[in-house]
């Protein structure tokens, strides 16, 4: 039976959670520290399938600004963190681009598009 | 072949420079930072000494007196901001009133016009700020503030719209005396020159060695810390604060800046032989620093607080100013330029031309041109001004620094004369921006911008100061 | 040229108010910003976490700002870009000047002040050492990697764990620098703890709280800095030196409320926020000049910035619209124990809506505590705390119905619960 110990993001709060994992139950994890039951599912995610949302850059021809703000359309799991962010670092769009625009579609597979997160005209 | 090459663009050198022009001679001005005034001249006090401190006979005694005395028409011509706000070196103390009457009376005999010993009432109410334990001070209402960076950059620019040359990063490696010339190098470049000024600051002592294997003096670096308060201290004192000087110096002062900011320092330390590039700050000689000045002037507000700094002084083995042609013919040295070296400055280079003009039996330069073009100061212009600067050229009418008031006109004035900034510490040092409460946070990246496009380079190269100093490493994606 | 409202700032909280004061039936309204863009901050915070208690959703800073950008445009607000005012005058005379228009004067009925702020830099802490290329306040730094796309660093130390600090540290690390640390002075994060978990504990960036930055090295560009722990005063404990080799500092040391031009106009400013003091109204000192956002007091939500202005824009149309009594019953606010300041520091009592919001920051971390209203000493309100901390801050909503137009004066405090 393995401990880990997390923090818990759901709200401002942070309760420190212990996570105690025991595969041989059909629950799997057993919390504790949480103050509010949104914390064992906190955990539960956490330690079963991590998702980050990512908000970053991609390279922007003829805009007003070198750069364009993207996002995931929604999380990805946290592990594709990094080769999301070497497939966005190949992208070059052009100006114009509008809010919500998909730069890439269904990132690495992930089910998750990854959109413009503002408006920019051209230079 | 030049006539002289001057070895050194801080302010010594500089005035040296622009005063040798007035001559039909040939000047290089050689430097080893990628700008000039990088040494001492860019951190010290920024004041023009009355000049009764340095004892009758002495070189300090008689140079700061007469540069004192022309000041104030070197500022004018050169379009360098000078304010004679006066001095006062506060008494706390009988023995410290003795001190006031031996620097009043030793000013005198220099003919310092206008000592006065003033009581602790006049005192107070001169400077309402002064600490409470001053009981009398000697004011000296010659003394004065000024921009000994922007003084520097005015006296190389006009040496340079008189025909002097300057070559930056040009850090002497090997001078070699070839009996009728000297040739110097920095490795890559050779030039030849028939005398050499050795105004190398802290490093004048490492030059005259190269061709003399018997110097007579020795440059220790003396470093000072200073504080450099936000503009909204203005008005804290109003003049130049001294305690009573002590062996260490002049002691640790108070000071308005030209710029309306507040100055406070520096401390003294001896620093080895050896570390001559030591400019950084330490935790306790700030300290240190911020204990003195307590002790001299109430309620300084310290949380306004925008830079810290330290400066190295070239303090020589000699006591003195070492001024005049040394036993290697050919061979000038202007060297030990502690304080009051810029206070000096101005007649430095009016000696130092003459000397060298007699033995060149060099005649004055025709067409001389004494005045530097006028640097527009747009926060210093009225409504109609403004309108009419902004109508005539637009740039003016773009705020590039919120915090200094400073227009892209400016800036792009200041990179297109002769000795113009490359750097964004040069533009600084020439224009301001970036020298204010947010010391660059908002206007750097605007600054970076406009010497990118005005010198045609990519944003990448653009150094803080030295070569080596970039402030971006690259673009983003392609690293 | 002549408006009913000039708005000083084209960030979160002068767009708000443009559009509040454009609502309440004012439709002479200009915005005058100095950046290229409207939007202010907001452009370079593109990460996610904006817009929660606004729009329900979470939505990165450009956005975020887009929603109001288009709002301002569709209702024909009018506004002036790279545009920069140099002084408020008598009679709320502006003088403002940009290339294009030249130097203008701009005669306004009421003013509101949104200039934002700007951060704390290296002058401020005197950090000692050298002064290489390679220390940046971590705003400027997010400028040059979101908008402009320039890396300024590969090896990085960051001083201050506040959000833009922890946001900073994920940002150059997807960017593909190291982040080698990031100190805080204090014993607690400035930061949200979900910054901490997901932009230093997701990449392994260590946080060393009660450690700050002692020296800086390096000639032309950072060689490394020295961080030390520091004691329960904050001083430096020698002996505690640990060298980071690197060749950039990031510096998310605070922000400071940018009020010269508000000084300049004669509104007087609270030194505990360095920021106008207000009333209920979001009004000045000076009648007619409104003030709203971070040039206020720092927000940590923008929610909460785009609430303030809303105010602010209402009743700066209100002063245009309508001509008010002048004689109110002032009731003064005051921070007790545990508090650092509270906005709006004074109320009108007539001027109240039904409902009013105290706006306060704690000094220190607390947990399972209280805070206690009070009026005139006596109690009129406590609410519970389960986690309170100085990087997070309180909002406190109160009736009008709890005072009176005899009440002088209202204070809050903390209590910590005995459990």
């Amino acid at each position: 039976m393995a401990q880990k110990e997390l923090i818990c993001i759901v709200c401002p709060l942070g309760c420190h959670l212990t996570v105690e994992i025991d595969e041989s139950k059909e629950q799997g994890i057993k919390v504790f520290g949480n103050k509010c039951p949104r914390g064992e599912t906190y955990a539960n995610k956490e330690l079963t399938a991590p998702t980050r949302m990512l908000p970053t850059t991609v390279k922007i021809k003829n805009g007003i600004l070198n750069r364009l703000p993207v996002k995931t359309e929604a999380p990805i799991p946290k592990e594709m963190i990094f080769p999301c962010m070497a497939v966005i670092n190949e992208v070059e769009v052009e100006a114009p681009v509008k809010i919500g625009d998909v730069v890439i579609e269904n990132i690495l597979g992930t089910g998750v598009n990854i959109v413009a997160t503002r408006t920019m005209t051209a230079k | 072949m030049y006539d002289v090459a001057v070895i050194g663009a801080g302010v010594i050198g500089a005035a040296v420079a622009r005063e040798l022009t007035k001559y039909d001679i040939k000047v290089v001005v050689l430097e080893r930072e990628n700008d000039v005034s990088c040494g001492t001249t860019k951190a010290n006090s920024a004041i023009v000494h009355a000049g009764y401190d340095a004892p009758y006979g002495s070189n300090k005694g008689k140079f700061n007196a007469w540069g004192n005395r022309i000041f104030g028409e070197v500022c004018e011509a050169l379009n360098v901001p000078f304010d004679r706000t006066g001095s006062l070196v506060c008494a706390f103390s009988e023995e410290d009133l003795l001190t006031l009457e031996a620097l009043k009376r030793n000013g005198e005999l220099l003919e310092i016009p206008n000592l006065e010993i003033i009581d602790q009432a006049a005192l107070r109410a001169i400077e309402p700020n002064i600490s409470e334990n001053a009981i009398a001070a000697l004011y000296a209402p010659t003394a004065g503030i000024t921009e000994p960076w922007e003084l520097t950059i005015a006296y190389i620019e006009n040496a340079m719209d008189n025909g002097a040359e300057l070559k930056l990063n040009f850090e002497v490696k090997a001078i070699e005396n070839k009996v009728n010339f000297y040739t110097i190098s920095d490795g890559n470049e050779q030039i030849e020159a028939k005398y050499v000024v050795n105004a190398a600051g802290v490093y004048a002592d490492q030059i005259y060695r190269m061709v003399c294997d018997t110097p007579e003096f020795t440059i220790a670096p003396r470093r000072g810390q200073y504080y450099l308060l936000d503009k909204s201290a203005k008005g804290h004192v109003k003049t130049v604060v001294f305690p009573c000087p002590s062996k260490a110096g002049k002691g640790t002062l108070v000071v308005p800046t030209v710029d309306g900011n507040l100055l406070i320092g520096p401390d003294s330390e001896d620093l080895d032989n050896s570390q001559k590039e030591a400019t950084e700050t330490t935790l306790e000689r700030l300290d240190l620093v911020k204990q003195l000045a307590n002790q001299l002037i109430q309620n300084i507000p310290f949380r306004e607080n925008i830079t810290t700094f330290a400066g190295l002084r070239a303090e020589p083995s000699t006591g003195d100013f070492i001024i005049g042609f040394s036993k290697v013919a050919g061979f000038y040295n202007l060297a030990g330029m502690k304080s009051p070296g810029l206070s000096s400055a101005p007649a430095i280079g009016v000696h130092v031309a003459e000397e060298i003009a007699t033995v060149l039996s060099a005649q004055s330069r025709v067409g001389f041109e004494p005045n530097r073009r006028k640097r527009l100061k747009f926060e210093h212009l009225n409504d109609i001004q403004r309108q009419a600067l902004i109508k005539e050229n637009p740039a003016y009418g773009r705020v590039i620094c919120r915090c200094e008031m400073i227009t892209e006109g400016e800036i792009v004035d200041a990179i297109h004369r002769n000795c113009g900034g490359t750097t964004l510490n040069g533009i600084k040092r020439r224009v301001r921006p970036g020298a204010g409460r947010c010391q660059g946070g908002f206007c750097g990246p605007r600054v970076m911008e406009i010497l990118a496009r005005e010198l045609d380079v990519e944003m990448e190269s653009i150094c803080q100061e030295g070569q080596a100093s970039h402030i971006l490493i690259g673009k983003t994606k392609s690293l | 040229m002549n408006y009913d409202i000039v708005v000083i700032g084209g960030g979160p909280a002068g767009l708000a108010s443009a559009i509040e004061a454009h609502k309440k039936g004012v439709s002479s309204i200009l915005v005058i910003e100095r950046d290229r863009e409207l939007g202010g901050i907001l452009q370079q915070c593109i990460h996610n976490g904006f817009g929660l208690h606004i729009f329900r959703e979470e939505l990165t800073g450009p956005e975020y700002a887009e929603r109001f950008i288009e709002a301002l445009k569709a209702m024909g607000i009018e506004y002036k870009l790279d545009t920069m005012v140099l002084e408020i005058g008598e009679d709320k005379c502006i003088k403002a000047m940009n290339e294009i228009d030249g130097f203008m004067s701009i005669k306004a009925k009421a003013i509101i002040l949104a200039m934002g702020c700007r951060e704390r830099t290296r002058g401020a802490i005197a950090i000692p050492g050298t002064r290489p290329a390679g220390v940046f306040s971590a705003g400027t730094a997010q400028r040059y990697l979101n908008m402009e796309g320039y890396m300024v660093g590969k090896r990085v130390v960051i001083l201050g764990s506040g959000d833009i600090g922890l946001i900073m540290a994920r940002r150059m690390t997807l960017e593909g620098a190291k982040v080698l640390a990031v100190a805080e002075l204090m014993p607690y994060s400035g930061g949200l703890t979900r910054n901490i978990v997901q932009c230093l504990n997701d990449f392994d960036i260590p946080l060393l709280l009660s450690h700050t930055v002692t020296e800086i090295k390096g000639k032309d560009r950072v060689s490394s800095v020295v961080v030390s722990k520091v004691d329960a005063h904050m001083k430096p404990i020698a002996g505690t030196e640990v060298e980071y080799e690197c060749d950039t500092l990031l510096l998310s040391v605070g922000l400071i409320p940018e009020n010269e031009l508000s000084k300049q106009a004669g509104v007087e400013i609270d030194p505990r926020t360095s920021g106008p003091i207000v009333n209920e109204s979001m009004e000045t000192t000076v009648e007619g000049i409104f003030a709203c956002g971070n040039v206020v007091h720092v927000h940590d939500l923008v929610d909460f910035v785009t609430a303030e202005s809303n105010r602010a824009g209402a009743n700066a149309a209100k002063y245009v619209i309508e001509s008010r009594k002048k004689a109110f019953s002032v009731i003064n606010t005051y921070s007790n124990e545990g508090i650092t300041y509270i906005v709006p520091q004074y109320i009108r009592f007539e001027n109240l809506e039904d409902k009013f919001n105290l706006f306060m920051r704690v000094k220190k971390v607390y947990h399972n505590a209280k805070m206690v209203v009070k009026a005139d000493g006596v109690t009129i309100k406590e609410f519970k705390k389960n986690h309170m901390a100085p990087g997070e801050m309180e909002n406190l909503v109160l009736e009008k119905s709890l005072l009176n137009e005899s009440i002088k004066s209202l204070t809050v405090e903390v209590i910590k619960e005995v459990v």
